[in-house]
């Protein structure tokens, strides 16, 4: 299995932010727009997240 | 004109049949109810979810009350509907725990069942006509 930890967390962030932005909103351009919110929400905080742990190392 | 006793029967009887169809297959209940593009968007993303958490070897839990999280894994990935006993019976979704996509793999597996709970109520709201 070759796929990253961070393609990973990027495709899962996809399928999430898809159905979310889907069942949150009715018209297509107010889905587009919420799951993309949606998607750079948390693959920014993902990101963010993985850097602060950077500096706790266990 | 006032709904009779049996109107409301039917009513609700309607609406379980669409919950039904929506658990058992991601978007079914919005299709059945009108909403092709919804529909299909759950169909399409919440199989591929849970196809993907199959192949990164998740594993499909077993309901064991003696191991709390292992049931409460077993409830959320049934959320996926007929695909999560489909599966089980082709005899996939053992998981290797030694994967180094396990974890993942558990984690697309139980947030597409989850989901497609989120998905079954909404079907619910659309069919009762609160939405």
């Amino acid at each position: 299995m070759s796929a990253s930890h961070a393609a990973l967390m990027i495709v899962f962030a996809l399928f999430v932010s898809v159905v979310f932005g889907t069942l949150m909103r009715d018209e297509p351009r107010e889905q587009l727009r919420f799951g993309g919110q949606l998607f750079t929400a948390f693959v920014v905080g993902g990101i963010a997240l993985g850097w602060i742990l950077y500096f706790f190392p266990l | 004109m006032r709904a009779t006793t049996a109107d409301r029967a039917q009513s609700a009887t309607y609406t379980y049949l669409i919950c039904l169809a929506a658990w058992a297959v991601p978007g079914a209940g919005h299709l059945l109810l009108g909403r092709l593009q919804k529909g299909l968007t759950f169909l399409i993303a919440l199989a591929l979810m849970f196809v993907m958490g199959l192949w990164l070897q998740g594993r499909l839990f077993p309901i064991e009350i003696r191991q709390p999280l292992v049931a409460l894994a077993a409830l959320a990935e049934m959320g996926a509907g007929a695909a999560f006993f489909v599966a089980r019976q082709a005899g996939t979704g053992a998981g290797r725990v030694v994967a180094l996509t396990y974890e993942y793999g558990n984690a697309f597996l139980i947030v597409a069942g989850l989901m497609n709970m989120l998905v079954v109520l909404d079907a619910f709201d659309i069919a009762q006509g609160r939405k």
